[in-house]
């Protein structure tokens, strides 16, 4: 099974840096196995590439199991390719057929620029987490866990808030690159939990305000981000962020 | 024998951590402020240590090489962390969990480290809890535990099978926390080159930025590495594409000794490699042992279906063999008799090697179960499947998944087929008590320290581990060595040690740049890890380490004379960054035989042919072998043992059984 016979035409951007513009380039592919994920058969790529003396694509990946949240391909139009609920990395070329002309292109946001080729700059993200994606307790400072019954539901409930990967896909297919399903979730998952009550009305605010400031556009509801989510985030959480940030307007003492 | 300190403090066992940490100097708040901590690594133990230290009022500079620090391979932990909680009441206790770790380890573990650990692991779980982390729960509300391998008890916390990357959440939520705090200084896509040493202490590193390509100087009062394991020393293990060996490498070369580098842990369930195409492999949790069975055909090269074969005609060889542990035995056992069934032509699956495991006993059960829950006390099996199939899906859905896409088989229908795979690596830099390597003021944390496992990790307590260090020992441990510090002040960047330094990083990449060879890095990425797990391996022999260590040798100065690395070091080259990265592993590879060719005895994930029981299990020899083999880098790719003795005055020394 180690070759395949799968025949592929593919078109993918490469861009040297943030300075120059890019391009799509062809590349035809032979023998790829069903069996190989989609990076794999940009290994196989690569290889190619060097050999030739080329510079190979630059794509960003690393636990290629669908957790790290780090590769980020826009495949044929959708993120993440053609599968619901995988990332990338998870894809696997059976997924495609014999002949097939696949585009590659890097997530697409003013807030993430591109690096080079696939690669882009998401750092946004982290700035969002660091306004306020956390609650508020120093090492040392808690108290045994089970003190604290969080009813299962509600528990569940966190966890799949909590899912989020932090991969992007959500505002590379959005038509306004809004970040609000992420940026929910993670409210979400805090604003669910008992420990995270104390900052639950400051933290939503300083979060949406550097959502803005990174340059993310607003939600029209399209739902775009729950499809095309290799978590299954669901839209409730944007819900519940938005009746959160409503709320918080009217807790004097707690705005930021 | 020992030619170690490992400053393990004096008293008995139960209270040398409390007393220890009560007496070690500190550093008081206005002296902190001035004190700066370069932290290399963002993963459990690197982004634990970096929030907590900035929290007490150190001055912190973290590293990744990662775009983010929410990427580190943390993530991919899937089943669970050990705690000595006894929330299930079945008698687990400090001592117990201690007592499983030492003997898992196959007594090849320090024992003041490891009672340390065990101390600490209830405080994790209170930590972690308290920042948001999502733990499994049960219909009461309180916390939920599993069972994984090596242990009689329920111990195991988990969030279904993501563990690994709740807890890494909420280690970097602490650490964006402390980031825009601005007492964190976070650089992301920057790799560690080098270590500056002055005057015989850790001074500083030199990172390349990895988008610019530019080299930096960072200065440190001290330096801690917090980089990870080197399984990818195989080129396929179940580690992410970016994990590697080379901060704890460019340590070792600046003096940090290397510690027991053959233990290697080579996990029993791990999806089966499919191809010559094959990046990495992919690890179905241990925890999924908990509720499958594993099994071989009775009959050799048996081609039916599993579902074809009925239940006398198959051997549940775990059970058959270990019948107390049952499918819970540990990981190194239970892989070396997955190897053992498929070498004796048992195999399943289109390569054979491969051995079922199978949900459909316990899928049954829980179906039953769940149908008495609804007052129906006589189901039948159809109505047990369907309802037991909702409950193992609660538990592993997401294994599941991962399993279906990458096979493109249906697990809930037919067993999954599973084979060892590198996944973990219980060697690393040698560290004493304080968690500070051979080098004053370089400290390492997580799984790129020797210092807890032995010679084979538990389940579910390398998370534990990473969160340990980082949490609770090394914040209170680094004290004794910075409290001596308070009247340094910051170094200049331009000090002669930072310049050379720079040069030796500059230079080997000028050196990679400039080969332009004919075979990419992978290349000879691939045949180390061929050399490495047919002769280093699951099991090992002294012909075969001999040869594996002439081989790599050769591999080394072809690499040296035609790797091909396109580009220039100016920009962001990834074959640039796998270049240096090899070419650390290729010379660790060859340590990792030499250490292994050493310790002519089986231990834990060491497991020498010519040292065996009558029935195939690992044979220790205690006499001679019970020491951490340190080795000390020298010139020209040269190494130098040191032993530390293994000294047991809390548990008795036995022969490991799981019978």
């Amino acid at each position: 099974m180690s070759t395949g016979n799968m025949n592929l035409t593919l078109k993918v951007w490469r861009q040297k840096n943030n300075k120059t513009k890019g391009a799509l380039v062809d590349y035809k592919l032979t023998d790829i196995s069903p069996d190989m994920s989609f990076l794999e058969m940009f290994d196989v790529l690569n290889e190619q590439l060097i050999n030739k003396g080329e510079e190979p694509v630059v794509f960003d990946h690393d636990c290629r199991e669908g957790i790290c949240g780090m590769c980020s391909m826009f495949i044929n139009g959708r993120p993440h390719g053609p599968k619901d609920l995988v990332t990338t990395c998870q894809l696997h070329m059976r997924s495609f057929k014999d002949g097939d002309t696949i585009v590659v292109e890097p997530w697409r946001a003013a807030a993430f620029p591109v690096v080079k080729d696939l690669t882009v700059d998401r750092s946004a993200f982290d700035r969002i987490i660091a306004a306020g994606g956390f609650i508020s307790v120093n090492t040392g400072n808690a108290q045994d866990a089970n003190n604290l019954p969080i009813p299962k539901m509600q528990a569940d409930a966190a966890f799949e808030a909590a899912a989020c990967i932090g991969c992007g896909a959500c505002v590379a297919t959005c038509k306004n690159a809004s970040a609000m399903l992420f940026v929910s979730a993670k409210i979400s998952q805090l604003a669910l939990l008992p420990q995270g009550q104390p900052e639950r009305y400051r933290r939503v605010q300083s979060m949406v305000a550097q959502m803005d400031a990174e340059g993310f556009g607003n939600c029209t509801n399209t739902g775009a981000c729950e499809a095309e989510c290799p978590k299954g985030i669901s839209l409730e959480n944007i819900a519940r962020m938005n009746r959160d940030f409503a709320s918080a307007k009217f807790i004097s003492e707690e705005t930021v | 024998m020992s030619d170690m300190n490992s400053n393990i403090p004096e008293g008995e066992l139960a209270s040398k951590w409390t007393k220890y940490k009560s007496s070690v100097p500190l550093v008081n708040p206005s002296n902190k402020r001035t004190i700066e901590v370069i932290i290399v690594g963002s993963g459990l133990a690197g982004a634990s240590a970096a929030a907590t230290l900035a929290e007490m009022g150190y001055k912190v500079k973290c590293f990744c090489f990662q775009d983010s620090p929410r990427r580190a391979h943390s993530i991919a932990a899937q089943g669970g962390i050990n705690a000595a909680k006894n929330y299930q009441n079945d008698g687990d206790s400090i001592y117990r969990l201690f007592y499983d770790t030492i003997k898992g380890g196959d007594y090849r573990a320090r024992e003041a480290n490891v009672h340390r650990l065990a101390e600490v692991s209830a405080n994790i779980i209170d930590q972690c809890v308290a920042q948001g982390v999502p733990l499994a729960r049960e219909y009461g509300g309180l916390l939920d535990n599993r069972s994984f391998g090596g242990t009689q008890v329920q111990r195991t916390f988990y969030a279904a099978g993501q563990t690994g990357q709740q807890l890494l959440l909420g280690a970097y939520s602490a650490l964006e926390r402390q980031i825009g705090m601005g007492k964190v200084e976070m650089y992301t896509r920057h790799e560690m080159l080098e270590v500056v040493k002055i005057d015989g202490k850790a001074r500083g590193i030199i990172a390349r930025n990895l988008i610019t390509g530019e080299i930096e100087r960072h200065f440190g009062h001290a330096v801690v590495l917090g980089t990870g394991g080197y399984g990818n020393v195989f080129y396929l293990s179940t580690n992410a594409m970016g994990s590697n060996v080379t901060a704890a490498w460019k340590a070792h070369k600046q003096g940090a000794y290397f510690a027991n580098p053959c233990y290697t842990q080579i996990h029993p369930t791990c999806i089966p490699v499919s191809g010559d195409h094959q990046s990495k492999l992919t690890l179905m949790s241990e925890s999924l042992r908990n509720d499958g069975r594993i099994w071989v055909p009775k009959k050799k090269d048996d081609t039916r279906k599993p579902s074809e074969i009925p239940e006398d005609e198959r051997d549940y060889y775990l059970e058959r063999r270990y019948p107390a542990f049952g499918n819970l035995v540990p990981r190194d056992v239970a892989s070396r008799a997955a190897k053992e069934r498929c070498d004796a032509g048992y195999g399943v699956g289109a390569s054979k090697l491969a051995v079922y495991l199978d949900f459909k006993a316990n899928t049954e059960r829980y179906g039953r179960i769940e149908a008495a829950k609804a007052g129906n006390h006589n189901p039948d099996k159809e109505t047990c499947m369907r309802l037991g199939t909702a409950v193992i899906k609660e538990k592993y859905g997401n294994l599941f998944d991962m399993y279906a896409q990458i096979t493109g088989e249906n697990p809930y229908e037919t067993p999954m087929r599973i084979y060892p795979a590198v996944h973990y690596t219980m060697g690393g830099l040698w560290v004493d008590y304080n968690l500070m390597t051979s080098v004053p003021g370089l400290y390492c944390t997580g799984e790129a320290n020797f210092s807890d496992h032995g010679a084979n990790r538990l389940g579910a307590s390398a998370l534990m581990q990473g969160l340990a260090d980082g949490y609770f020992v090394l914040p209170y441990t680094i004290g004794a060595y910075l409290s001596k510090e308070i009247s340094i002040k910051a170094i200049p960047t331009d000090h002669p040690a930072f310049v050379e330094a720079e040069e030796r990083a500059v230079g080997i990449l000028n050196t990679l740049i400039n080969i332009k060879g004919t075979k990419s890095v992978d290349h000879f990425h691939k045949r180390l890890g061929h050399i490495m797990w047919e002769k280093c391996g699951m099991a090992r022999n002294e012909k075969g380490l001999k040869e594996a260590i002439e081989e790599i040798r050769a591999l080394r100065a072809e690499f040296w004379s035609d790797v091909r690395v396109p580009g220039t070091a100016d920009e962001l080259n990834t074959e640039l960054e796998k270049a240096g990265r090899v070419a650390d592993f290729i010379e660790l590879g060859e340590l990792m035989c030499i250490d292994a060719l050493n310790r002519n005895e089986s231990c834990g994930g060491h497991f020498r042919e010519e040292y065996q029981t009558e029935e195939g299990e690992a044979l220790r020899d205690d006499e001679n072998y019970a020491y951490v083999a340190a080795w000390e880098f020298k010139e020209g790719v040269n190494f130098e043992l040191h032993k530390e003795e293994l000294k047991f005055e809390n548990i008795k020394v036995a022969q490991r059984s799981y019978k």
